[in-house]
């Protein structure tokens, strides 16, 4: 049992201002079998010039952590807004997330669990800063207030926390701090915006594709047309001709084998890989097909798989009478992420020692993975967390295949460091997709319209069980990926006589999770489902969700009922041809309503207006919350795009490129999306994810009214 | 391999490149100009977006042998012009950006419509913005820093 | 018969030989005419040439003449739009290392100039030949101005001379040459630029 008493180790850094280490265990509540310790290292830097640098426990990828988690900690700190800068906290320890107790970014956890953490931290380095002034004043810390960055003590004294900060280090970090009330907040639940707008906007900003490094080359790799392939013959004359090429070799992968081209620079090594020919190995190995994939789905979900979820009776549902039954069979294809910036890592390997900068949501298990291929000890490894050019899950796949690509390139030419980098066409070929799902839900209804029984039959890949993954546990039961059922088995909708069993078909393609993962599909189902219920009892689709929700829900239903009240007006009065859609979602936290303007231009759904409420408990910054909602349902859109599915033929991927797998456009996306925060005090929860499943179902929704028809497979190919 | 003189950001450079090599690979790895980014290179989605001549150019599909003379402009070079200025000031002040990766080609594009349309509407953005893609989905605050923008251009 | 008399018969013989032979030969040249613009239309709906004659607010790409991908759209005077014209990709010369294709002046043809229907269905022989000799809407071109577009248009050239794809094979050309192409319109010109029958 390890002490439950947290403490923080301070040290001076050498050129001055006051660095927080912090030892730090759970905060109470956190259900951990053992509450880890996290070695020292630094949070808040105040140099001498007054600017306050705080490390960031996350991957920024667009969701807006490098501001947020600044702000809490500034907040409590009392600390100058305009002087805060944020930077991506390297691999350490001392960046697990508390909950979790790994680092990582994802599951839209960021605030929700490093809210106590960054606030204790903020108040700490605040109570240290005032002691400081205290003691130098000779007065009592009782005496002193904080502001802006300044101490003010009695007498008209005042100091600046740049002046302090030698001897706030020097203080003894105090075990238990007084944390502001909400009232209190000058930053937190203020509309803020972002510290790295500006960067973004000059082109300045790095990314990891950005990356240089002196003597750095290029790698990309030649990899096999169908996944598991391995070499088995190389003709790399006319490649290794080219200038600049520095070397061609076989390299594993995680599955199969490669052939790594290395140059001075990506359009020479793409070049080069144009040139090379490769006879590959692909005996053996399943060659995935759609269309054989989906008639073996269809077959799996009309049986029972492993129960994820058994209440009241099974026999309910075959006694009610067939004129009360419905039907109903979805399917959902491979999604890519297609994050704008491709995936890359760069290595260097020394032999004793590594360096690496990825811009990856999983940086210690990369570090881990880095580690395994080049023989070192993770500590060996020094790990940077680069700017990503988006993640939306991608960049955290289990196997940490990126990374271990990268090291197996770098380990061949010790001493360089090799920037790998994957093409779009790699990317979208590469796999790692949101799985194909297939829904079969059988229904039967009440004499009030009320859904009395429901069966229903989940089919798709999982990525956990299996894996061997820290997450494995958290996330499976008697055989089922609660991954990727949620959104059905923890439906907040009072459904009796509820069964939903899934079958987790093992094939080869490699799939992870994508930004809202089992609610992608979940979600639609159980939302166009309810519409069609809705509307069979000839009730208000708001009206009729509420009424079947758990009164309890108030995660669900304060956003459904705020969502009524903002678009009430525009739903009145609706455009001749226009249609509204409703759908709303929640995860254990975080509830998330969205109504629709659709109308039909040119055969495709036209979206005039989305409105938006969302319950994420204390809106930490409301801007990045009201840009994770415009965001997530535009992302939430890609999988009713008419080409938005990745197919394959044969074991092969049958799309290259955007122009195969378009995500949506400007057109494609809604004209204007207003969002709506339910008021709330209770802790922050995530808004990444949450907003992403109920764009399609609201939209389909809509499409329902001006059409007749339900659409039950995806991508929406066709009206 | 050849030689090229160009003009960036109104300075001379010189570039030693093979004549098939895309202008934007000769910005990011000659010049080290990373401003300018790669999202797909078959100008699909904008990301790659620079001004030639004066014309939003897809830099990603455009070997560095048919530049000519022609000027060239990145994102870079946008806080030395007027209409980059205020665009991106409004792109700051909208908080537009998310992981901002695709940005960099909104704002080339969004200043070339500006620059030709001082008040465009709603269709006009849509369809000048059109081939851009931002995958976190920023639409909506792009379409209003744009209005933003073309307000305080006058 | 007098001196006179011999020249007036003379001059009837040969005014009326040159009426026969005149008459003999606009007759082989209308059939031929009309066979030379059946080998022009050949190429006029060839993927090359009818993807930027089209009747919406789009271009085609590809042999299979797939709507142009990336919402690029006609704009006004077939340019694109402000910030996304045609130029923004289509340079001076083809990019063979990218695989676009360029020549001077890349835009698409007016929408009067259009060889499909609003389905992105090529026009009939008839409908294409109606639309290119009708000078209210072919920019005023008579006969000899049509042979100087097909001799000597950078866009027209271009079609014969495509360039490559990203994936370094060669785009499909007309089934003719440029110089049988010519040769063809030349002889359609001379006929009289005559039309099939619908």
């Amino acid at each position: 049992m390890l002490n439950r008493r947290s403490f923080i180790r301070v040290s001076a850094a050498a050129a001055g201002g006051l660095m927080m280490s912090m030892y730090f265990d759970h905060p109470s509540g956190a259900q951990q079998p053992t509450a880890p310790i996290f070695p020292p290292d630094a949070f808040v830097h105040v140099r001498p010039d007054g600017t306050i640098v705080i490390q960031v426990n996350r991957l920024e990828c667009g969701q807006g952590t490098q501001t947020a988690l600044p702000m809490i900690l500034a907040d409590e700190m009392d600390a100058d807004w305009s002087q805060v800068r944020a930077e991506l906290a390297p691999a350490e320890d001392l960046y697990k997330d508390p909950v979790f107790g790994v680092q990582m970014t994802g599951g839209s956890a960021a605030i929700a669990n490093s809210f106590q953490q960054y606030r204790e931290l903020g108040a700490k380095t605040r109570a240290m800063l005032v002691a400081a002034a205290a003691a130098r004043w000779q007065v009592s810390r009782d005496e002193c207030r904080a502001a802006k960055s300044v101490v003010y003590g009695p007498g008209n004294r005042s100091a600046r926390y740049a002046d302090l900060a030698a001897e706030a280090a020097r203080q003894p970090i105090p075990d238990k701090v007084a944390l502001k009330s909400a009232a209190g907040f000058g930053l937190i639940g203020t509309p803020t915006r972002r510290l790295d707008s500006r960067a973004k906007c000059e082109g300045a900003l790095r990314f990891g594709l950005d990356l240089d490094v002196p003597q750095m080359q290029v790698a990309v790799l030649a990899r096999p047309p169908v996944f598991g392939g391995r070499v088995r013959g190389l003709d790399d004359t006319a490649a290794r001709s080219m200038a600049g090429v520095r070397d061609v070799f076989e390299i594993p992968l995680v599955h199969g084998t490669a052939i790594a081209i290395v140059a001075d620079t990506f359009w020479t090594a793409k070049q080069a890989r144009e040139r090379l020919t490769v006879d590959w190995d692909l005996s053996g190995l399943e060659r995935v097909d759609s269309a054989r994939l989906r008639s073996a789905y269809q077959a799996l979900a009309h049986t029972t798989g492993n129960i994820a979820v058994r209440r009241g009776d099974d026999d309910t549902l075959n006694r009610i009478p067939v004129a009360r039954r419905m039907v109903a069979d979805f399917e959902f294809p491979y999604l890519p992420h297609t994050p704008m910036e491709p995936e890359n890592a760069t290595i260097r390997f020394d032999g004793d020692r590594a360096e690496a900068w990825v811009p990856t949501q999983a940086p210690t298990e990369d570090q881990v993975a880095i580690a395994d291929v080049l023989g070192l000890k993770p500590q060996q490894v020094t790990f940077h967390t680069e700017y990503a050019g988006g993640g939306f899950g991608r960049r955290s796949p289990f196997d940490c295949h990126i990374v271990r690509e990268a090291a197996a390139v770098a380990k061949r030419l010790r001493g360089t460091p090799i920037k790998l980098v994957w093409t779009r066409e790699d990317d979208v070929q590469g796999g790692y997709y949101r799985p194909v799902y297939v829904h079969h839900v059988e229904v039967g209804l009440d004499e009030q319209g009320m859904p009395a029984g429901w069966r229903h039959v989940i089919v798709g890949q999982s990525w956990v069980i299996g894996s061997g993954h820290w997450s494995e546990p958290f996330v499976t039961k008697d055989g089922v990926d609660l991954l990727g059922t949620q959104g059905t088995t923890d439906t907040r909708y009072r459904i009796p006589n509820f069964h939903v069993s899934a079958h987790h078909p093992r094939l080869n393609v490699p799939v992870t999770q994508l930004r809202s993962i089992g609610y992608t599909h979940n979600t639609f189902v159980m939302e166009t489902l309810i519409d069609e219920l809705a509307t069979r009892a000839q009730a208000d689709p708001i009206a009729y969700r509420l009424k079947l929700l758990d009164p309890s829900a108030t995660t669900i239903r304060t956003p459904l009922m705020l969502l009524e009240e903002k678009s009430a007006t525009w739903r009145r009065s609706l455009a001749p041809g226009h249609a509204v859609g409703i759908a709303c979602n929640s995860d254990q936290s975080t509830g998330v309503a969205c109504a629709v303007d659709v109308s039909i231009e040119n055969n495709r759904p036209r979206i005039h207006r989305a409105t938006v409420a969302i319950n994420v408990g204390l809106a930490v910054n409301p801007l990045t919350v009201e840009a994770q909602c415009q965001g997530g349902l535009v992302f939430g859109l890609s999988q009713l795009m008419a080409k938005g599915a990745i197919t394959v033929n044969d074991g092969h991927v049958e799309q290259r490129n955007f122009d195969g797998v378009p995500p949506p456009y400007m057109k494609d996306a809604p004209v204007a999306i207003d969002v709506h925060i339910v008021p709330s005090s209770e802790k922050p929860s995530g808004c990444g994810e949450p907003p992403v499943p109920v764009i399609s179902p609201a939209v389909v929704n809509a499409l329902f009214r001006l059409t007749g028809k339900r659409y039950r497979t995806l991508p929406l190919v066709s009206l | 391999m050849a030689s090229y003189v160009l003009t960036i950001n109104s300075r001379q450079r010189d570039v030693i490149a093979d004549p098939g090599t895309p202008l934007l690979w000769v910005l990011r790895e000659h010049l080290k100009m990373r401003g300018t980014k790669y999202g797909c290179g078959i100008a699909a989605c904008g990301a790659c977006t620079v001004h030639v001549g004066g014309v939003a150019t897809r830099s990603c599909v455009l070997p560095v042998s048919l530049v000519g003379a022609r000027p060239i402009v990145t994102i870079e070079g946008m806080a030395a012009d007027r209409v980059g200025r205020v665009v991106q000031e409004a792109w700051v002040s909208g908080d537009v950006v998310q992981c901002g990766y695709c940005q960099g080609g909104q704002i080339m594009t969004a200043v070339t419509l500006l620059k030709n349309v001082s008040k465009p509407t709603d269709s006009q953005i849509e369809q000048s913005m059109g081939g851009n893609i931002c995958r976190c989905g920023t639409y909506v605050r792009i379409r209003a820093a744009i209005k933003q923008a073309a307000q305080q251009l006058g | 018969m007098t001196g006179r008399q011999n020249v007036a018969v003379l001059a009837a013989w040969i005014g009326m030989t040159v009426v026969v032979v005149r008459l003999v030969e606009a007759q082989s040249t209308r059939a031929d005419g009309l066979a030379a613009w059946e080998q022009m239309y050949s190429v006029l709906t060839h993927p090359r040439c009818v993807n930027c004659h089209t009747a919406t607010a789009y271009p085609q790409q590809g042999d299979d003449r797939h709507v142009h991908y990336f919402n690029v759209v006609r704009g006004r005077g077939g340019l694109g739009v402000p910030a996304f014209s045609c130029t923004t990709c289509h340079q001076q010369a083809n990019a063979d290392s990218t695989g676009v294709p360029g020549a001077a002046g890349w835009h698409l043809a007016p929408l009067s100039m259009q060889w499909q229907d609003l389905n992105d269905r090529i026009l009939p022989s008839s409908a294409v030949c109606t639309a290119i000799t009708d000078r209210s809407k072919n920019h005023n071109l008579d006969g000899p101005g049509l042979l100087r577009h097909h001799e000597g248009e950078p866009l027209v050239l271009w079609a014969f001379k495509p360039g490559r794809r990203a994936d370094g094979t060669p785009r499909s050309v007309p089934p003719l040459t440029h110089d049988e192409f010519v040769r063809a319109t030349r002889v359609w010109v001379k006929a009289g630029t005559p039309c099939p029958k619908s």
